[in-house]
């Protein structure tokens, strides 16, 4: 069982404990704990369930690689799964646990899977669940959302902050072990800016576990002001051109502080330093899961870093000298190591004779045949390596340590492109460092160094550091000593010996029970499986046995997996190849990714002039693209419904008022302007008169239409053309590309001066009363006619009213500077007050342009409309040789007397509105659907437009539309339902 | 996230302060133009691996249009130049020949 042991711990501070639960269960841990640690001090082994076949399983790892210690931490507002537990610093209060059981961790029904692996073979969802076809919907689906996913999804929105940093350095070194701090000196030393950044709280990486002391070097370090050093900050991803991001974790191990919880650096380096390490390997034996199973290097970190033994006994079993390590640890810790297996023949090195010299049992050439225990080590069977059945021996323990080599941590490198080489000799892949990323200038823009570049060993790694970090150093500007002192080796190790499978030849039977990927549940009968059955490519077999897809992304695994596949295609393994590694390196909380772009600071509210008053007057607000507009103006006692109809009827009776601020308005001008809106509408404006108003289209180059509004010719050579609200960007970008390249040789200046007028219509049979009453200008019929404009002070206000209208009815919208947008709206409600003036909102302007048949972008336009659909032809000039969407619109498709034309509907039940886009359906075919649909108060009865497959051709017709089934029946009539001659407009 | 620098306001910028708007130098067709010829402009875009040609707008900046030649394959920037133009620049080619000798400008 696993234990605190009385000496030892370099990172723990025995006298300050800290209280936490697992599970409900209260325990103790110390200051600088991890929570797996902590859990494995108090006896807990048993740490979570696995995800397939609910095995029991262990802390196999002591760093971001653990596959199976997962937890669900923290509770409410601040509860997150899926958490290592192997990264999680402990602090007083922390909650944890366990995952993927039921009811308990420790009887868990789900693990019947267990018993059925012959169900659950690699591509058992593809095999098994095709046949009977009713049957995925209605019984494996759901039972397989149900028992999808580990940890369980948080309900609460999270209370925590995030946040963003930017910053800008020479050399961004990643890792802050003995190879990262060289590194970093010695980039230091040339004066270049450096960042380091270390993803746990403290530095020396596993130096310190191994008596390799660090304090010369962060001494070195304390003195360099152009190095910057952050611990709890992670590598998160390496990017184009010297782009990389980092995680850092504020306050995980300090929730009662006010800081943000975490920090996402967005880095530019002109060189990174991926200093990130290597990672141990698992063996592949049966049994090699049960939990007390870990790797070698694991134990060594518990037993030095935290004082905590793993087992009472251990049995070490390894094909390299670094295992030897780990036995040594234990034996001077008091521990008991029951045995040393050996797969190499000839067995290890100095390290060994160490080992031998304390008395320790090693035997060389021997394997693990298979692990015994259920929910934790009961004992090892051993064998020959060679020869599974070869006598056997059975060693009572209860903690196995192994060690299958090590694997450079190459993900950062990769991330970019950098490639990677085979090195047989330790058999693994490391960079190739003339195969580096490369950034905007063509040149390496990565360097690897220490263990992440191959060179395993403190020495070696120290060594390579020096000319990784002056490297670095060099490339981004700066000099440095050309002279590197060779460092020898301290203690030289023996050859490792690769082995895939243990013992070589493992029976089926054996295999079956032996874990590739602890996450996801892999076997390595499953990988050999998906070979047999054509599998190939190791990215094809990666997803289909799920090897490598699980939140570890398999940094265990892998290689051992690749290993399988190569053996089973009786290919090399560089020759499978490694798949894609893709950032984040861990996990990074979906938080950070935010940063502060939450709630209101997700995206900006764009805001009229009038916006504070609408908001005190009880406006219901409604999005239109990044404004909040009023959708209708509330009264006490109303409902919205109500007030839309009220503002309608007091706006056709006498007088209502709009804020229209929110139109785009483009400023087009030059010698050329009125050549250029000629190619940019589809009618023609060059022949527009000053002083007039003209309604003009916008086509894209596929001839659909996309933006509709006003031009104003304001002057021989200027003109102003409104947009949609949503469209006054989309619209001034669309002009500035082609002038900037297509034309431009013509002499034409756009801006867009949206948001430098307020704009108000004033509508209804009283408008022009209340404009007289206000004063200063003439806005009779003789001087300002429809589509015409007048400018100069109104109420001493300068203003600008169009005779323009989007109700039908008489109607001026009046431009003003925006600061005086308020003034002037107070000023009409104050003259309009004896009319009945009264505000009315987006759905009432919406309800009077419908019952006037007029078009709303995006309401009868969904991108693949023409305007010849929407009867709007009469706008598209056939005199201009060239338009944009000209072209287009000769295409066959587009002059089809069968496209879908805009039609008017009456209902047949008038009090019956019908949805938007429900489906006109006629001999079981769609045939078009509708684009607007409302209850008109003017006509008293339900009104609605639709696009209609040959609608033209359909007036009087009865079409059918299919709601939930039922069918209701419409009449197709004209789309303009009010006032067709425009008499009300033109008084 | 690419590096680039506008060739008007001369600013390196983050490819977040810009906006990419396809492949360069494309010739339009008009009024006029046979069904062919119009549905070659529309429609079909070079994707090549390698040297590109490209459209990019300093839209968060000087809100310039510009052209940038670039490899596909491994991001290099050859360089940025100005979009008034129907074809690549003669310095901009050479550095492309520099860089990539197996590389020939087609017609």
């Amino acid at each position: 069982m696993s234990h605190r042991i009385k000496k030892s711990g370099i990172l723990i501070d025995r006298t300050k404990p800290k209280n936490f639960t697992f599970n409900g269960k209260k325990f103790r841990g110390f200051q600088g704990d991890t929570l797996a640690s902590a859990l494995l001090a108090n006896g807990q082994v048993l740490m979570g369930r696995s995800f397939k076949y609910h095995r029991p399983r262990g802390v196999v790892a002591s760093g971001a690689e653990e596959p199976n210690a997962l937890m669900n931490m923290g509770q409410g507002a601040r509860f997150e799964p899926n958490q290592r537990a192997t990264t999680t610093e402990l602090f007083d209060g922390l909650v944890a646990r366990s995952q993927n059981h039921w009811p308990s961790l420790e009887f868990d029904i789900g693990a019947i899977n267990n018993r059925l692996p012959k169900f659950f073979p690699a591509g058992f969802y593809y095999k098994t669940f095709m046949y009977p076809r009713w049957a995925w919907k209605h019984l494996f689906e759901p039972i397989i959302r149900k028992s999808a996913g580990l940890g369980t999804a948080p309900q609460q929105p999270d209370a925590d902050r995030y946040e963003y940093f930017y910053a800008y350095v020479d050399v961004l070194i990643i890792g802050g072990g003995s190879a990262g701090l060289t590194a970093a000196i010695e980039a230091g030393k040339t004066g270049a800016k450096v960042l380091l950044v270390e993803q746990t709280p403290h530095l020396g990486g596993r130096a310190p576990v191994d008596g390799f002391g660090i304090d010369a070097q962060l001494n070195t370090l304390k003195n360099m002001k152009n190095v910057i050093i952050r611990t709890r900050t992670m590598g998160a991803g390496v990017y184009d051109h010297g782009y990389a991001l980092a995680y850092e974790r504020i306050t995980d191990h300090a929730p009662n502080s006010d800081q943000p919880r975490h920090r996402l650096w967005r880095i530019r380096a002109k060189r990174i330093v991926t200093a990130t390490g290597a990672i141990e390997r698992t063996l592949n034996f049966s049994g090699n899961d049960i939990p007390g199973v870990m790797l070698a290097s694991a134990v060594r970190d518990y037993v030095s870093l935290w004082g905590v033994s793993p087992g009472k006994s251990t049995v070490i079993v390894t094909n390299n000298d670094d295992a030897y390590r780990t036995a040594i640890t234990l034996f001077n810790s008091g521990q008991t190591v029951a045995a040393i297996l050996d797969a190499r023949p000839m067995g290890g090195g100095a390290l060994a004779n160490q080992a031998r010299d304390l008395g320790i049992r090693i035997l060389n050439g021997k394997a693990i045949k298979k692990v015994t225990g259920h929910k934790t080590v009961a004992s090892v069977v051993i064998c020959d390596q060679s020869d599974e059945t070869s006598d056997t021996e059975t060693i009572i323990c209860d903690c196995v340590a192994m060690s299958g080599g090590w694997s450079p941590v190459v993900h950062l490198w990769s991330h970019c492109g950098g490639k990677l080489n085979w090195d047989a000799k330790n058999a693994m892949f490391s960079p190739d460092p003339n195969r580096p990323p490369t950034g905007h200038d063509g040149q390496g823009f990565v360097i690897s160094a220490g263990a992440a570049a191959g060179a395993l060993g403190h020495d070696a790694g120290i060594q390579n550091a020096v000319s990784a970090g002056r490297q670095a150093a060099v490339e981004a500007g700066f000099s440095a000593s050309k002279t590197i002192a060779s460092i020898a080796a301290s203690t030289p190790e023996s050859p490792m010996l690769a082995v895939w499978s243990m013992p070589q030849n493992a029976s089926y039977a054996l295999r079956l029970k032996t874990w590739l990927d602890f996450q996801n549940d892999v076997k390595v009968s499953d990988v050999q499986l998906a070979a047999r059955e054509g599998y190939e490519s190791v990215e094809h077999t990666k997803r289909y046995t799920t090897l490598g897809m699980a939140t570890d992304q398999g940094k265990l695994s892998n290689i051992n997996g690749l290993a399988v596949l190569a053996d089973s295609l009786n290919a090399e393994i560089p020759a499978v190849g490694t798949t894609t590694f893709r950032p984040p390196y861990t996990p990074i909380s979906i938080g950070s990714i935010a940063g502060e772009a939450r709630g209101a600071l997700f995206k900006p509210t764009r805001k009229s002039p009038i916006d504070a008053w609408q908001d005190a007057n009880h406006a219901v607000w409604e999005p239109v693209a990044d404004w909040r507009r009023p959708y209708a103006y509330r009264q006490s006692g109303e409902t919205t419904q109500q007030a839309v109809t009220r503002e309608i009827n007091a706006t056709r009776n006498s007088l209502g008022l709009l804020d229209a601020s929110t139109l785009g308005k483009i400023l087009v001008k030059g010698p050329d302007a009125g050549n250029f809106l000629d190619l940019v509408y589809t009618n023609m404006m060059s022949t527009l008169k000053q002083g007039r108003c003209r309604y003009g289209l916008m086509c894209n180059e596929n001839g659909f239409l996309f933006d509709d509004g006003v031009v104003v010719r304001t002057g021989e050579q200027e003109f102003l053309c409104h947009t949609t609200s949503g469209g006054s960007d989309r619209v001034h970008a669309w002009m500035e590309e082609w002038l900037q390249t297509e034309w431009w040789d013509l002499q034409v200046f756009t801006a867009n001066i949206t948001e430098q007028f307020a704009q108000i219509a004033v509508v209804g049979p009283n408008a022009r009363k209340v404009l007289e009453k206000l004063g200063g200008l003439d806005v009779s019929n003789e001087t300002l006619p429809f589509m015409g404009y007048t400018e100069g002070r109104l109420a001493g206000i300068w203003a600008r009213p169009y005779r323009i209208s989007f109700s039908g009815e008489l109607s001026f919208e009046i431009a003003m500077p925006a600061n005086q947008g308020q003034e002037m709206w107070d000023k009409l409600l104050e003259a309009g007050a004896e009319f009945n003036i009264t505000p009315y909102g987006t759905e009432a302007l919406h309800v009077m342009r419908a019952e006037k048949g007029f078009i709303m972008i995006g309401d009868e336009t969904d991108g693949t409309v023409i305007p010849q659909d929407l009867n709007l032809g009469w706008a598209v000039s056939k005199k201009k040789t060239d338009f944009l969407g000209k072209r287009a619109q000769q295409r066959s498709h587009m002059v089809d007397p069968n496209r879908k034309q805009l039609v008017g509907l009456y209902t047949l039940n008038p009090d019956y509105v019908l949805p938007d886009c429900a489906h006109a359906v006629e001999n079981g075919k769609i045939i078009g659907h509708v684009s607007s649909s409302y209850f008109s108060p003017t006509l008293n009865c339900s009104i609605a437009m639709a696009l209609i497959t040959g609608g033209a051709g359909r007036m009087g017709k009865v079409l059918d539309f299919v709601i939930d089934g039922k069918t209701v029946q419409a009449k197709v009539v004209d789309p303009v339902f009010y006032d067709k001659e425009g008499a009300r407009q033109n008084v | 996230m690419l590096l680039l620098t506008c060739p008007y306001c001369g600013v390196t910028a983050e490819e977040t302060e810009f906006h990419g708007g396809g492949e360069a130098h494309i010739k339009r067709f008009a009024g006029g133009s046979d069904d062919a010829e119009f549905t070659g402009y529309l429609f079909e875009k070079k994707n090549p691996r390698g040297v590109v040609f490209e459209r990019w707008r300093h839209v968060y900046g000087c809100g310039k249009w510009f052209h940038a030649a670039r490899c596909s394959a491994t991001l290099e920037i050859f360089g940025t130049y100005s979009a008034q133009t129907v074809k690549p620049s003669e310095a901009v080619i050479s550095v492309i020949q520099a860089r990539r000798p197996d590389w020939q400008v087609k017609p």
